[in-house]
């Protein structure tokens, strides 16, 4: 594609730091320091949940713990929690693992369910724009900041968890991890194998929220108003 | 273009900021909060010290070798599908940006708050062309329809308070609702909402790009760049050149340090990477993609003693300490970047000649220092700024010679020493808030009071001391 005036402003760089220009053989030095990888050492599972829950209500988040026996049940009761009327889901295959494509086709006649559609194209926004609750999977949960990672793609509209009233994460407990910094190694692994990550990754921390007014904390501001996390077992 | 806000003399810039006590009140509580939400992440984590020290060796190294991961950024977004514009100036970097907004036939821009835009004046250079410009953040929002600059880098409008936003929401766009925080916030939720869904170019800026993979990485809490980046069919991002790092390794570690410093929060609400057109049946982001990578003063930093400037990651801890700040406030610097970071680079990018004030306007007592999580010596850099402008360019500011000039009088004549000492006192109380501290001082004295925190004159000054001890002795020894 089109790239406009790089090698001048390049080499005047280069200039400028008195050495020839550099355009390979540059590699990361080995830091004389790593404490990102200290931050919950060796913690187990459980005792990461314990972090995230914790977390949550730093972030005007609501959590529950379930199991997938369960999930359906509690996931109703957080739809009716919102006065969900118009939802929006992704088209993930954990869906069909979660047992969820039954559970949405079940639901209360009232409730309107649209699963993410490519087909569909920006019709999805449109539905995304009206809806109640965006209900996504997470990809990766960073215990520390209570974070759910989203790899958006084609079925996983990044509108999902941006356009809708609320916002519900579904966060099998497989996916949880110390912190970011597990999910920025996995990801440049992956760039390293040259595997295409997706498009746009969202690293989303519970509703959105300002404080630009007399710096009173405002949730909920241009994305979601309020946000409710289910870790399933 | 500049990064300079205005024309009023610095002693007025400074008087007004010192006279508006709602904003001198805004901005010490503001400060207080960002200082204990930041101590407090850096406690918890329990190691800051090393986590600053990564921090500044990542920045260290990527700076010494910034062409290199440049254009890897630039092959990767350009491997994405997306534009790249290496713009020297602010005017290349406004021409290229209005030329894709005029060949969109575009109406509406929205925005995502984005300081380097700012610096190049690109909101006039597109509503040149007669296409509506939306601020998007909140704070940013407020000063659009207030038509006012803003006065720090985190939250913009600290300045203004709720009654304030509450009136101009009314007179701008009709609101008639309480000045309570959430309704004006929900307020304009439903007011942006329109314009995100109708924008035909969003605009962002950047807090970290990623060569490895061309990525543009936002840390924002309101959700809105995530509207910029996701609605509208062309989205342009613009970058100041050393806004960028190696890997996603790198950004996460930088992004801890960001939102730790600048809010005290353990991740902002939303991180969001994006960049390059969206992908074959996607739904959401761009068909049409530019990053705008932009110099504009920026290089002649680079191989200078003042290099390290460029690792800022514009977090405002410097700013939230800063005790001149407290006083005078954002609007006083006269540059879109305020306080020790702006007092260090705005002489660097906008050169001496208007800004020769901003290098004093420091107490020098090293707490910016002190706070960077990258280390960069702002208060050695400011002392070296004073020399130059001394040395080199005999550009002493006004307030400074004079109080030279003043001292030099004072204390070479003992009798008016003994004199001036003897009132000083009494005619200092006015100012003196602790017992030993006067925060700002009249006439004379404010120019530096605003520089530094002015030792109150001893209550009793040494002569007047001396003479009463030596009678007092005298009486005795009767």
């Amino acid at each position: 594609m089109n790239v406009q005036n790089k090698e001048s402003f390049l080499n005047n760089l280069a200039d400028r730091l008195n050495r020839p220009r550099r355009t390979q053989g540059v590699a990361r030095p080995d830091w004389s320091v790593y404490p990102q990888y200290e931050v919950f050492k060796g913690a187990s599972q459980d005792e990461l949940v314990e972090v995230l829950e914790k977390q949550c209500e730093a972030i005007h988040t609501d959590f529950i713990q379930t199991d997938q026996m369960e999930l359906p049940i509690v996931l109703e009761e957080t739809i009716r929690k919102y006065d969900g009327k118009s939802i929006i889901v992704s088209n993930d295959p954990r869906n069909e693992k979660y047992g969820l494509n039954r559970f949405y086709k079940n639901l209360d006649e009232n409730v309107n369910v649209h699963i993410w559609d490519p087909e569909l194209g920006k019709g999805n926004q449109v539905i995304a724009e009206q809806a109640d609750v965006g209900i996504t999977f997470s990809d990766i949960t960073l215990a520390e900041s209570a974070t759910v990672t989203l790899f958006n793609n084609k079925n996983n509209g990044r509108s999902i968890s941006l356009l809708p009233k609320t916002y519900i994460a579904i966060i099998p407990k497989s996916t949880l991890v110390p912190r970011m910094t597990q999910a920025a190694n996995q990801i440049h692994e992956a760039t390293l194998k040259g595997e295409t990550v997706a498009s746009y990754v969202s690293f989303i921390s519970g509703p959105s929220n300002s404080a630009d007014i007399e710096m009173n904390l405002i949730v909920g501001v241009h994305g979601p108003i309020k946000a409710t996390y289910i870790l399933v077992d | 273009m500049s990064v300079k806000i205005g024309e009023a003399p610095y002693n007025e810039r400074i008087t007004k900021g010192i006279e508006n006590d709602f904003m001198r009140e805004a901005v010490s509580s503001a400060q207080g909060r960002f200082r204990a939400g930041r101590l407090s992440q850096a406690e918890e984590l329990g190691n800051w010290e090393d986590w600053r020290r990564l921090g500044e060796e990542i920045r260290t190294h990527t700076i010494e070798n910034i062409d290199f991961y440049l254009q890897q950024l630039s092959d990767a977004v350009s491997n994405k599908g997306g534009n790249v514009y290496f713009a020297e100036t602010a005017e290349e970097a406004n021409h290229y940006i209005q030329n894709v907004v005029k060949k969109k036939n575009a109406r509406k821009v929205v925005k995502a708050k984005s300081m380097v835009t700012e610096e190049i004046g690109l909101n006039k250079a597109i509503k040149d062309l007669g296409v509506e410009v939306v601020e998007s953040d909140l704070g940013e929002w407020i000063l659009q329809l207030d038509e006012e600059a803003p006065s720090h880098i985190v939250t913009p409008a600290l300045h203004k308070n709720k009654e304030q936003i509450r009136d101009i929401f009314a007179k701008k766009r009709g609101y008639d609702k309480s000045d309570d925080p959430e309704e004006l916030a929900a307020f304009a939720r439903k007011e942006l909402r329109k314009d995100f869904l109708s924008a035909d170019v969003g605009i962002t800026g950047c807090n970290f790009a990623i060569a490895e993979s061309g990525a543009i990485t936002l840390v924002t809490n309101e959700g809105n760049a995530e509207m910029v980046t996701t609605l509208p069919d062309t989205v342009i991002t613009v970058m100041g050149m050393e806004r960028i790092v190696p890997t996603w390794e790198e950004m996460e570690v930088l992004v801890s340090l960001l939102t730790r410093s600048a809010v005290g929060q353990k991740l902002t609400s939303y991180i969001t990477t994006y960049g390059g057109a969206r992908l074959e049946d996607e739904v959401d982001g761009p068909d049409d993609y530019h990053l705008v990578i932009v110099d504009n003063g920026r290089s002649k930093i680079l191989g200078t003693e003042f290099q390290a400037a460029l690792h800022c990651i514009r977090c405002a801890s410097c700013i939230n300490v800063c005790p001149v700040y407290r006083h005078v406030g954002g609007h006083a610097y006269n540059s879109i970047y305020p306080g020790p970071i702006g007092a260090v680079i705005t002489p660097l990018l906008d050169g001496y000649d208007d800004h020769k004030e901003l290098p004093y306007a420091s107490s020098l007592c090293g707490a910016c220092t002190e706070a960077c999580p990258v280390k960069i010596p702002l208060h050695e850099m400011l002392i070296r700024h004073r020399q130059i402008i001394v040395e080199r360019e005999n550009k002493a500011p006004m307030t400074e010679k004079i109080l030279m000039n003043g001292f030099a009088k004072w204390s070479s004549s003992p009798a008016a020493y003994k004199i001036s000492t003897k009132l000083a006192r009494p005619a200092l109380i006015p100012w003196i808030k602790d017992e030993d501290m006067i925060e700002n001082g009249p006439g004379p004295l404010k120019g530096w009071t605003d520089v530094r925190d002015f030792p109150a004159p001893s209550k009793k000054s040494f002569r007047a001391w001396f003479k009463e001890r030596e009678s007092e002795q005298h009486e005795r020894s009767k």
